[in-house]
């Protein structure tokens, strides 16, 4: 107790009000603020950029021409305003890729978070995050060049650009990013989650498909959903492999166009900025800003229906 | 460690029989040369202080090591009437799992509804028809006391429930099964005492049905619940015995110190 008493740290000051501490408090909480609001004002600027030169598009074509029409053809001289044909070919590309990204992923999630021993594990995800760091113009060429051909082989009358080949590509592009947050929701589960289950007599597989899944349900919607705004918003593949001519098609063996390969096609292009022709990628991008938000908000709902509670 | 010789001779009266086990975690000694038995439908308790194995021990019962990589059993369990060693490499550790339950020291309901958390355990085994799933259920229920609160929302979510009603659920999908053996690991040390209380009674009456293990780090609760009480201490078994005996005149000098409270 003696030795106690001489070592005590002089701690206590006037009790009244710090205004260094204070200052330094607010400094901090201030540019925590600004760094939080940044990115939401980054947002808002692209929705307001998107809005004020889609008002100047829809000026001159009518909503209601843009949303039923079945042309795209707005550089012909005999021009249509209808983004149907670059809806229809983004949601096929996107429908095979989540065919293809989400059972792929989900099942290298369960292998790979409940049956992997750890040493297969410390290989096989470093592997994983190195397929998603493959440019997404290697993946377009992989598609054109490797898997059409091989596609062809099956399909004798596949055309070159197809929808099939550009989605199974874009597909296993994202497969790493649906494993590796799927993982990480599964191993996110407490342990004594997997032991209840285990008690009972379950085997890895039941405990994983009947316990583990349902606990991690958020965090896998989470993962669901990134996947699917990565596969509508994907671009370079379906620029490369697809074609680049829009086509009403709910057909994977036909050439098409997405949102996105359009929109890059228009902006490489030498087309007079203030043209109609100029002001569509606009109106384009903000249907594919629309679609990605239905699925985000969609995840969103899902997420809060189903919390993550242990 | 002695057993009674007695007891010895009404070896019909044992569910299981620990011979000479031992136990490792990695190289860890964990459990060193236990013997002891559990008595057919009876309560024993497992007490000593923290990091005695007591709960290494309780694990061992539903082979729960099995799931983490370099764990070592030596020596047997036992199981009657079958007379299998249920440590044996050739025995399924689900197998004995199927025949031995557990209920954790934190309830652990699944992210189910209540009626599919009691139903869990015959899921697994599939069991489908709905008939025997609502029939079991019920019955379940009903042994831990948890049926006149939750008849009227067995399909809400488990989590609903409070912590005291959680872990009588967490009975409930044990008993479910019809366990031959029920494992407690430290279940009330979570709950509030009028929580404890339900499940110590609770503990009490399932003692017709079914033999139980129970570990606890509360003597009073051994005291009050158990027929039979071991003491561990370090990894050893120090002293085996009736729980009156062990409770008021121990043998062991060690389990003395330990009961009155001067040590542990």
């Amino acid at each position: 107790m003696a030795e106690e008493s001489q070592n005590k740290l002089v701690y206590a000051g006037k009790l009244g009000y710090s205004f260094r501490r204070h200052l330094h408090e607010r400094f901090i909480e201030t540019f925590l603020f600004l760094s939080a609001i940044l990115s939401v004002a980054i947002m808002l600027a692209i929705i307001a950029m998107l809005l004020k030169e889609s008002i100047v598009f829809f000026r001159q074509v009518s909503i209601w021409d843009f949303l039923t029409d079945t042309q795209w053809t707005p550089l012909f001289d005999d021009a249509h305003y209808g983004i149907l044909p670059l809806i229809s070919g983004t949601l096929v590309s996107s429908l095979i890729a989540l065919l293809v990204a989400l059972p792929m992923g989900t099942i290298i999630a369960i292998y790979l978070s409940e049956f992997a021993p750890f040493t297969v594990r410390e290989i096989a995800k470093p592997f994983l995050e190195l397929l998603g760091g493959v440019p997404t113009v290697v993946y377009g060429y992989f598609a054109l060049l490797f898997v059409t051909p091989l596609l062809q082989i099956i399909f004798p009358e596949l055309p070159g650009f197809n929808l099939l080949s550009a989605g199974l590509v874009m597909g296993i592009m994202i497969i790493p990013y649906v494993s590796s947050m799927t993982e990480d929701a599964m191993r996110a589960v407490p342990m004594n989650l997997r032991e209840g289950s285990y008690a009972m007599g379950a085997t890895r597989f039941q405990t994983a498909i009947r316990v583990v899944m349902p606990a991690a349900f958020s965090g896998i919607a989470a993962a669901y959903i990134l996947g699917i705004s990565r596969a509508v918003g994907e671009t370079m593949v379906v620029a490369i492999a697809a074609g680049m001519q829009p086509n009403l098609t709910w057909n994977p063996m036909e050439p098409a166009a997405t949102i996105t390969a359009y929109i890059v096609q228009v902006s490489l292009g030498d087309l007079p900025h203030g043209s109609i022709g100029y002001q569509t990628i606009f109106a384009a991008g903000l249907t594919l800003l629309l679609i990605t938000l239905v699925f985000n908000i969609i995840g969103h709902l899902l997420r809060k229906r189903y919390r993550e509670i242990y | 460690m002695q057993i009674d010789q007695k007891e010895i001779a009404a070896y019909a009266q044992y569910k299981s029989e620990v011979k000479n086990l031992s136990f490792h975690y990695g190289a860890f000694n964990a459990l060193k040369n236990i013997d002891m038995v559990l008595h057919d439908k009876k309560i024993t308790a497992l007490i000593g202080p923290s990091g005695c194995g007591k709960s290494t021990f309780l694990r061992c019962f539903n082979r729960m090591h099995d799931l983490y990589p370099g764990n070592r059993y030596d020596g047997e369990i036992i199981l009657h009437p079958d007379d299998v060693n249920i440590l044996a490499s050739n025995v399924d550790p689900i197998e004995v799992r199927m025949r031995i339950s557990m209920v954790f020291q934190k309830p652990n309901p699944f992210p189910k509804s209540i009626y599919e958390n009691v139903a869990y355990g015959l899921r697994v085994r599939g069991i489908k028809q709905r008939a025997i799933l609502d029939e079991k259920v019920e019955i379940a229920l009903r042994n831990s006391a948890l049926w006149d609160e939750v008849k009227d929302r067995l399909h809400e979510l488990a989590f609903n429930l409070s912590g005291g009603q959680q872990q009588r659920l967490c009975i409930a999908r044990a008993l479910a099964t019809d366990p031959e053996i029920l494992l407690f690991d430290e279940p009330t040390s979570a709950l509030d005492p009028i929580a404890t209380a339900s499940i110590e009674e609770l503990i009490t009456d399932l003692k017709a049905k079914v033999t139980i293990l129970i570990v606890t780090h509360n003597m009073q609760q051994a005291a009050r619940v158990s027929d039979y009480t071991a003491y561990m201490y370090l990894g050893e078994l120090i002293e085996f015995n009736v729980t009156d005996t062990i409770f008021i005149k121990p043998k062991n000098k060690q389990t003395e110190d330990y009961i009155t409270g001067r040590f542990g």
